[in-house]
This record gives C-alpha cells, sequence and structure tokens, in this order.
C-alpha cells in the first residue's frame, strides 16, 4: 500500500466523529465497501459532493468507477456504509435524483423510438397503467431539443448512432428534471458533435443550480469539462477542487505505475495550472 | 378425408359440430392469450425461463394427482392437477433464480439443470401413478403432449378469462413492463418496484402456460409463448404493434392449427399448432419488409452499390478525367471484386444518380456531379487515413469511411490540422466547390 495521502489522512475514523451530514450536500457517502463475489470494488469510501457544482469521477480500469455510481443509486449492493441525499435516505429523494447508464448497458435493438425512451424519463410523474400525455410528450420533446435531436425522435433507437444513442440517454435524464444528475460515461466513444451537445447541457445544468457527478475516462479534458474531481482507486485518493487535486502526485497514487496514462495526464496537469478552460 | 367427416370450410367456421368448434375456440384464445404474453417474455429475455417453466409444471401435476387420490378426492379434477402445476413452476423458476443469484452459475446452465431435474422428477411421478393406481390415471399423460380434443367448455370459458385477463393487464401495464423489459437499471434508479413488475411480468407467464399445457402440452406450450413475437418483431419496430401483432399471429396459429389437425388422424393439435406458428415465423423471416431476408440482403446489395460507385467515382476523379476508360473499368472491377451483373447494375444506379453521363464503348463518361462527389470521397478518405496515423488514439471508434462529409464527426479545429498535416507530406485535399459545409 502506498502512503496515504493528506486527504485520506485527513479522514475521521471514528464514525461519532464526523459532522453532521450537511443538508445542502446533495451526496453523502459514508464508508462504503462494495464486493462482487468476495472480491471487494470499493474500500471505504466517504465523500460529500459539494452543491452546484460538475463532479468527475476519474481513476484506472477496475478502479470502481461505475460501482461507486451503483452503489450510491442502490443497483448494486452495498456491503457496509451509508449513502444521503441533501441528508436524507435514498427513498426520500429518488425524484430528484437522475441517472444516465452506460450506453451498452441495454440492447439497443429494441422496439421504441428515440422520444419513447426519453419519455421514460417522465413515467414516475406520469404514474401506474396511464399512458404517456400530451404534455409528457412535449417536456421529452423539449428534452430531446436540448441535445440537438428533436428532428430523430421518431427514428427507431438501433437506427441511431453511438453517438445519438448517448444523447438519447442524456435527453432521458433531463425529461427527469433532477437536481442530481449520476452519468456513467457520458462521453465514452462519442463523435465530436455529442461531445459538445453534452458539454453544453452540463454547463447549462450547472447553471440551473444542479449537481452532475460523471464517470469520466479522458483525464484531458478533465479540467476543462468539470469543476471538481473524485480520484478513484478501490478507496477515494483525493477528491475537491480539479485545481487543489488535480496533482501529478495525486494522479500518480491513482493510477500507480501507468507510464502512457502518466505522460497524458502531465499534460493535462501542466493546463490545468496555467489556468486554461474552455470559454 | 376417410370418414368423411365435416368439412374445411365448416370447420373454419365453427359449423363442424359442437366439439370440433370447442377446440377451435380454446386454443384460438390460448393463441391470443400466449402471443400478447410472450412479447415481454421475449423482449425481457425470459424466453427459455418460460421453457423450463413449463417442463417445471410436471412433477405438480402428479404430486396433485397422488395427493388428491391419497385424500379420497377424484384424482384428476383439472383444478387440482393445475394448482399443482403453478406449483412447481413456480418453484422451479425461484430455483433458477436462486442458482444464479447464490451461485457463479449463467443463466443457461441454471435453466438448464432445473429444467431437467424438474421434467425427469415429473416422469418418475407419473410412471409411479401408471403402475401403481393405474385406475382413474388414464390421460394424465397427456399434459405431457396436450390433448385439445378433450377440451370441455368450462375450459374454453377458462381460456377466454385468461385471454382477456392477459390482453388487458398487458394493455395497462405496457408502459411499465416496456420500462423494465429495455432498462431496468433505470426504472429501479427512478422509483419503479422492478421486483413486483418483473413478478407480475411472469405470472402473466405461468396463467397462459399453465392454461396451455392442457391443449398443447407442456413441452410445447413455449413455442406458442415464443412464435408469435419472435415472427411478429420482423414486421414492426413499435412496441404496441408489435404486442397487437403477435396476437394476431397467436390466435391464427391456434385457429388455423385447431382446424388443420381436426382433418389429421388421432387429431395431434398441440404439434399442429406449433408447425402453423412456425409457419407465421418462417413467413416472416423471408418476407417481411422491416426486418425480413429479402428485404435485408436488399438493403446490404444498396450498401455495396454504394461502396463501389464511390470507389469508382474516386477512381475518375484522381485520374483527373471525366472518361474513365473501359481498361480502367475493368481494372477497378478486378481489384474490388465486381461481377459482370454488379457492374451492369453499379453503372445503372450511377446513371441513376447523375454521376455517369453516358456509358460507350470507350469508357464511362462521369458527369460533373460524378466528379465533385469523387472529390470528396477522396478528400474524405485522405482525412481519415491521416487521422488513423495521426489522432485515432483520442477514439479509434469516430472512424467511419462511409460518411457523406467527414466535417460531420470531427470537430472543424481538428479537420484543419489534419489537412495541415496532409500538406506536409505534399498531399492536397480541398473540398469541392458548393460542398464546403
Amino acid at each position: 500500500m502506498p502512503e496515504l495521502s493528506p486527504t485520506a489522512a485527513r479522514r475521521p475514523t471514528n464514525l461519532a466523529e464526523r459532522p453532521e451530514h450537511s443538508p445542502d450536500s446533495p451526496l453523502s457517502v459514508h464508508a462504503m465497501t462494495v464486493a462482487y463475489h468476495r472480491k471487494p470494488v470499493l474500500w471505504d469510501v466517504d465523500y460529500d459532493a459539494p452543491p452546484n457544482r460538475l463532479i468527475a469521477i476519474v481513476g484506472p480500469n477496475g478502479a470502481g468507477k461505475s460501482t461507486l455510481i451503483k452503489g450510491c443509486l442502490g443497483l448494486v449492493p452495498r456491503s457496509s456504509g451509508q449513502v444521503e441525499f441533501w441528508g436524507r435516505p435514498h427513498g426520500e429523494a429518488r425524484s430528484r435524483l437522475g441517472y444516465v447508464p452506460q450506453r451498452e448497458s441495454v440492447d439497443w435493438d429494441f422496439p421504441v423510438s428515440a422520444l419513447d425512451v426519453v419519455c421514460m424519463g417522465r413515467y414516475r410523474r406520469i404514474g401506474w397503467c396511464r399512458p404517456v400525455s400530451r404534455k409528457h410528450k412535449r417536456a421529452s420533446l423539449d428534452a430531446l431539443d436540448r441535445v440537438g435531436m428533436a428532428d430523430l425522435a421518431k427514428r427507431q433507437i438501433s437506427q441511431l448512432s453511438g453517438g445519438q444513442q448517448q444523447r438519447v440517454f442524456l435527453a432521458r435524464a433531463l425529461a427527469q428534471e433532477a437536481e442530481l444528475y449520476f452519468m456513467d460515461e457520458p462521453f465514452a466513444g462519442v463523435d465530436a458533435a455529442t461531445e459538445r451537445a453534452i458539454v453544453d447541457v452540463l454547463r447549462d445544468l450547472r447553471a440551473a443550480g444542479r449537481t452532475v457527478i460523471a464517470v469520466h475516462h479522458d483525464l484531458q479534458t478533465v479540467p476543462e469539462y468539470f469543476d471538481d474531481v473524485i480520484l478513484l482507486n478501490m478507496r477515494v485518493v483525493a477528491s475537491g477542487p480539479v485545481a487543489e487535486v488535480f496533482t501529478q502526485e495525486n494522479l500518480h497514487q491513482t493510477y500507480g505505475g501507468r507510464l502512457t496514462l502518466l505522460a497524458e495526464a502531465a499534460e493535462a496537469v501542466a493546463r490545468a495550472a496555467s489556468g486554461e478552460r474552455a470559454p | 378425408m376417410i370418414d368423411a367427416g365435416p368439412s374445411l370450410v365448416e370447420t373454419l367456421t365453427f359449423r363442424a359440430g359442437f366439439n370440433t368448434s370447442l377446440v377451435v375456440a380454446g386454443t384460438t384464445l390460448l393463441g391470443l392469450a400466449a402471443g400478447v404474453v410472450g412479447v415481454f417474455a421475449m423482449l425481457r429475455k425470459r424466453a427459455l425461463m418460460a421453457d423450463a417453466l413449463s417442463h417445471a409444471t410436471l412433477p405438480g401435476i402428479a404430486a396433485a394427482f397422488l395427493a388428491a387420490s391419497w385424500l379420497g378426492a377424484e384424482g384428476r379434477s383439472m383444478p387440482v392437477l393445475l394448482a399443482g402445476a403453478v406449483f412447481t413452476g413456480v418453484l422451479g423458476v425461484l430455483a433458477i433464480q436462486a442458482i444464479l443469484r447464490y451461485t457463479r452459475l449463467h443463466e443457461d446452465a441454471a435453466i438448464g439443470i432445473v429444467l431437467s431435474v424438474f421434467f425427469g422428477v415429473g416422469v418418475v411421478g407419473l410412471s409411479y401413478i401408471q403402475a401403481n393406481r393405474a385406475d382413474g390415471s388414464a390421460g394424465i399423460d397427456a399434459f405431457i403432449y396436450g390433448q385439445a380434443a378433450s377440451m370441455q367448455p368450462s375450459d374454453v370459458r377458462l381460456m377466454a378469462g385468461i385471454a382477456i385477463f392477459g390482453v388487458l393487464a398487458t394493455a395497462l401495464l405496457l408502459k411499465e413492463f416496456t420500462l423494465v423489459a429495455f432498462n431496468d437499471a433505470f426504472a429501479r434508479v427512478t422509483g419503479w418496484p422492478v421486483s413486483l413488475i418483473d413478478l407480475l411480468m411472469m405470472a402473466l407467464v405461468v396463467l397462459v402456460t399453465v392454461a396451455g399445457i392442457q391443449a398443447v402440452g407442456l413441452i410445447l406450450v413455449v413455442a406458442l409463448l415464443i412464435i408469435p413475437s419472435v415472427a411478429a418483431r420482423f414486421w414492426t419496430e413499435r412496441i404496441w404493434l408489435l404486442v397487437l401483432l403477435a396476437g394476431v399471429f397467436g390466435a391464427a396459429s391456434g385457429y388455423l392449427g385447431a382446424v388443420i389437425s381436426s382433418m389429421l388422424p388421432r387429431k395431434p393439435a398441440g404439434a399442429v399448432i406449433v408447425l402453423t406458428a412456425g409457419g407465421v415465423f418462417a413467413l416472416s423471416l423471408i418476407a417481411a419488409p422491416a426486418r425480413g431476408v429479402i428485404a435485408a440482403s436488399f438493403r446490404r446489395l444498396g450498401l455495396r452499390l454504394r461502396i463501389a460507385s464511390d470507389h469508382l467515382l474516386e477512381a475518375a476523379f484522381e485520374r483527373g478525367d471525366h472518361l474513365l476508360s473501359r481498361a480502367a473499368v475493368d481494372d477497378l472491377a478486378t481489384v474490388r471484386g465486381w461481377s459482370t451483373p454488379f457492374r451492369v447494375l453499379l453503372l445503372f444506379r450511377l446513371r441513376l444518380a447523375g454521376f455517369v453521363a453516358g456509358s460507350t464503348k470507350a469508357g464511362v463518361s462521369v458527369s460533373p456531379a460524378g466528379l465533385a462527389r469523387g472529390q470528396r470521397v477522396s478528400r474524405n478518405h485522405a482525412l481519415w487515413e491521416q487521422y488513423l496515423i495521426s489522432d485515432a488514439d483520442i477514439a479509434p471508434s469516430h472512424v467511419d469511411w462511409s460518411v457523406d462529409q467527414v466535417e460531420h464527426v470531427l470537430s472543424d479545429e481538428l479537420i484543419a490540422r489534419l489537412e495541415a498535416r496532409l500538406a506536409e507530406r505534399g498531399i492536397s485535399v480541398p473540398a469541392p466547390a458548393g460542398h464546403s459545409s
């Protein structure tokens, strides 16, 4: 084990010493451990998300990035630990949570249109056994429009490109009108147009006071796209504002000796330090 | 028809006598219910689970018979036997879930184990009954292959009830079923009780399966659940239409199958119904316009033609001559592997699109529009090549040789960089006039 980073060392080990969960923090994770078949994937994760920020979860393959999101949302069983949203349990906060799953997690050869999928974001509001009313259809169309896909609303989903499918998932999350969004690799394998559309939507969400937590695999764009970063490798190596946390040393701890990635990271860190941000 | 029974038309129009009409009505209703309910078994990828379920009903039937006769009741009472069938059928599904949850076996293995073991137990039970309690056990093995001819008016009423219930429940819960079948994780996050919805879907499957084992038999009943929805999938991309078509295909199979089998000796209704459904499936597979094999091969041919015409126009542009000589076209055909009929088709398509003005003995005369198209294709290919050399480590998945304009996939900034790199290598790829993005 490498030496604990300063952030990790500061962590109080006694549960009773923890400050009371702030109702301002959209997400508080305490001592979360998740294991698949005896092998732990996340170990003793503590994290408090600041409100109204775009937060990237970054780490090597198998670091548990997706599992962190799934553990928070109750999609994988937690071996231990607690998760609270605005200081409340999951059950009371469901309607305020938006979710963009990994694109590969569903079978896109499914007999529904892009608009049908986006409408799924409204189903909970619509309720059991009731058809999708015109009002909800319009809200879903608006969401599709925000990701630049209004003209493809009627298209069957298997006939969309990968980037368009990703935008449909994003639109579905927008249609949820949530306050805290979890996104699992929203930028994975998308084209330039989709990447721009997603970045625009993320900035709109921040401007509207929302919080976004996204698994991100491209170190180079972290400083440009995100405000905060969680460096994860089974445990939280460091977390906080990009300018403070996204450092060479922390990345080295997160990625270990993966040299090619470190070269890439060095470039990204240099850019973060020089304050280069997209307009 | 050796025995000069009712004619085909009479059977088709429910005038072939009470018993035959009863069977036809019963299997039609069963087919309707199974078709509708089967859609979500298929979409949720639970088709094989339904097969295990139907096989797992056999020990329940045997046990119910034994229990009832030990208690001194009529062993062959249908409600008792069906209750037993439901019990072990559900037990079988639960056993699969338990194996999946507590071991690292995959679903196919779990289903295989449960299906065969439960069925084996059932077969042992049946042989015990036939050896020791021959009195009153006649026909109990009919559940394996089905015996539609023994259908009573009460059975038809039951089928009608199940069909109405299945159709109504599916119509009411279409939205919920679709959501869970498409993306259960999202359903769970947004607060839907996924397990309950899954349970409802499975309950409908159990209902139809148990209703169907008397008529079609427990080995074949799964076919009625799966085949209509799979056949309907070839015709449509819309969920409600899929449900509707699957219901129609199921009902038609039940109806036609029962009618045809009534003409055959020993009336093997179950098998004939399934074969009829198989015929509907084969027809859909071949002829359906949306996803059928014929339509798909036309689409493939279309794609091949598009790629071939891009190659031809690119060659014309790169030679800098609107007249592509016969020898040059021959060369292209050899290199690209175009057969003579394909060449004829290709030239026809190019003329139709206005890319080729005419073709003579001397060669093919490419129109200005064709040359512009060739220029764009040539530019796209050069840009993609440069992208693969210099930038593919960013995202190789972006590469798409067939796109009309690279500019739609890559950012303008990146294109400018690629053009600069190409210029360094002495390659210039201007966009054709009037086509710039």
